[in-house]
């Protein structure tokens, strides 16, 4: 007879296999994981910040440079964190080597789990380099480190698990595209990574507001700069929320077997 | 003990395909069970659904006592499979792909390392084992499934159609490795489209074919089925006229090639004694065709025969 505890310790390392080979995958190709942000998000302070960024003037008090900075930051663990799980969960179907983990008693939370911890310390890590090289454009104060480091936690975190869900259901390698392209950059673009919410239009305010990457981005500057367009209380909530909501159906469609068992 | 029950196992699949027709099968620990059928017969379907890559319809699958729906964790965590295709992470080591599968099944990193040591060895793959899995050969590859199914020793293996396409001596060296690991006492459930291997290595056989069980018995009463024998003999000297000799059929395939069907009951030597008196000398003998084959097919043929009559 096995007990819970026993059940327990072996889940335990079942999840420490995971996060381990999905940390050890996104750095052995961190030519394609870790440097390709650290270069875009380079051009971006050079361009919008460096050149660009002067002639528009300050912005909400701070430079443009600073005022972007967190916005970029944000976009490279949106984009990383979503990336790597949804390229990861789909190759391991593609290749069929997802089976090596059906087949074994890991419990589908376990699954989820540690995916989503590779899609969170990827998301982390690029966020810390793209952080590294904002640091040599312009000072981020950081105003309230604890908001700063829930918020791009929490971000990361719900990105992975939408990245996990986009893997379920495609069967393709294109379709592990649509999402990034048509849905992830629009709105992370419109979310106010290069402008302030009060910028604009009442009407396109009130659209914005149903963007819930305005609310995360807004969240993080509010940690950096201690200014956001948002209640911050607000941005947890649609955080939390969605993270429950997402990761619930992520486990059921993987304890319905959707996409992964005939 | 029973190592493997199904009872009214039944799939269909989402294009109204039905699979498997209600399956009810046991295979007792420490058995090496062959399961046999033509393509398509629902062989895989069955082993996708005890080793949990296949959703049932309907029934229930036991796994040395523990029901596969209750208690997943316990009747997973018996189970070893070596899948027909490569289905490991290319871009891995060797090393890494069986130390992985360890820690899925909660072994930890320092017993899985003596395991994988112990089992790269058995399997000839340890100088392997930093190399990446997409750089060795068919026959390693097979290999290294193997050792992945063992890495977390299971009570039993399935292997579906494990050498497929491995050279002549490996699939020898095969055999004899998981000989012994079957007398360790693993039981094995192995598919095959080689009848020659399931005859050298089981001791009980299950027909499948349209997903319906058509035979499950061990091997020996299976073959003790056969009423006759078919030999090609190698000869000299036939005569114009074939000689009829009484209780064997004779027949001639080419200028020195005799086929003979031998009654169960009657001696092979009483052959060789009539065709000297007719002159024919006897230089050697194969059988015409593996003796499970020879059942397989006439089973196969009386099912679908006995299927269009009953429709």
């Amino acid at each position: 007879m096995i007990t819970p505890s026993e059940r327990l310790r072996t889940a335990a390392v079942s999840l420490a296999t995971l996060v381990r080979k999905e940390t050890h995958r996104y750095l052995r190709i961190w030519m394609q994981t870790l440097l390709p942000p650290a270069i875009t998000m380079t051009l971006y302070f050079v361009i919008f910040g460096g050149l660009i960024g002067p002639r528009i003037g300050p912005m909400e008090g701070y430079s443009y440079m600073e005022f972007i900075a967190p916005g970029i930051i944000m976009l490279a663990v949106i984009t990383n964190s979503y990336g790597n799980v949804v390229s990861s969960f789909f190759g391991a179907k593609f290749q069929r080597h997802i089976e090596e983990l059906l087949v074994s008693p890991t419990p589908n939370i376990v699954i989820l789990l540690g995916y989503v911890a590779g899609g969170v310390g990827r998301g982390l890590l690029t966020g810390a380099i793209v952080t590294g090289v904002a640091l040599f454009f312009t000072r981020l104060p950081v105003e309230h480190p604890v908001i700063t480091i829930s918020v791009v936690v929490l971000t990361a975190t719900l990105f992975s698990i939408g990245g996990f869900i986009n893997a379920i259901y495609a069967k393709k390698f294109d379709d592990i595209a649509i999402i990034p392209t048509f849905i992830l950059t629009p709105l992370t673009y419109l979310g106010g990574v290069f402008y302030s919410l009060s910028l604009l239009p009442e009407f396109w305010q009130t659209v914005s507001l149903a963007n819930p990457i305005l609310y995360m981005v807004n969240a993080f500057r509010y940690g950096v700069l201690g200014t956001a367009d948002i209640h911050i209380a607000v941005a947890y909530a649609m955080m939390l929320g969605f993270i429950v909501l997402f990761g619930m159906f992520a486990l059921y469609l993987l304890n319905r077997g959707t996409g992964l068992r005939a | 003990m029973t190592a493997l029950a199904t009872k009214q196992l039944t799939k269909t699949y989402a294009g109204g395909k039905v699979a498997l027709h209600g399956i009810d099968l046991t295979v007792d620990a420490g058995a090496f069970f062959g399961l046999l059928g033509p393509n398509g017969a629902g062989k895989s379907t069955l082993i996708g659904i005890v080793s949990t890559l296949v959703t049932k319809t309907a029934g229930k699958v036991r796994v040395f006592g523990h029901d596969l729906d209750l208690d997943p964790w316990a009747a997973k965590s018996q189970i070893g499979l070596v899948p027909q295709e490569f289905n490991f992470n290319t871009f891995e080591t060797v090393a890494q792909i069986v130390l992985n599968q360890a820690g899925y099944y909660g072994i930890p990193r320092r017993v899985a390392r003596q395991r994988a040591e112990r089992y790269l060895k058995n399997l000839g793959l340890w100088e392997r084992r930093d190399s990446v899995s997409r750089t060795l050969s068919g026959g390693m590859k097979r290999r290294l499934m193997i050792a992945r199914a063992l890495i977390h020793e299971p009570r039993l293996l399935i292997l579906d159609e494990p050498t497929a396409g491995v050279d002549i001596e490996l699939r020898r060296s095969m055999w004899d490795f998981l000989r012994h690991i079957n007398d360790q006492g693993t039981t094995i459930i192995l598919t095959t489209h080689y009848l020659e291997e399931a005859e050298s290595l089981c001791r009980d056989i299950a027909i499948i074919d349209d997903g319906r069980i058509i035979e499950n018995t061990d091997i020996k009463t299976l073959l003790r089925r056969l009423s006759t024998h078919a030999f090609l003999l190698d000869v000299t000297d036939i005569p114009k006229e074939l000689p009829e000799l009484p209780a064997f059929s004779l027949h001639q395939v080419d200028e020195t090639t005799l086929e003979v069907e031998v009654p169960r009951e009657r001696a092979l030597t009483e052959v060789f004694a009539a065709l000297a008196e007719h002159g024919i000398t006897v230089s050697s003998m194969r059988n015409k065709s593996n003796r499970l084959e020879e059942l397989f097919v006439r089973l196969l043929k009386w099912h679908g025969e006995h299927k269009e009559t009953a429709e």
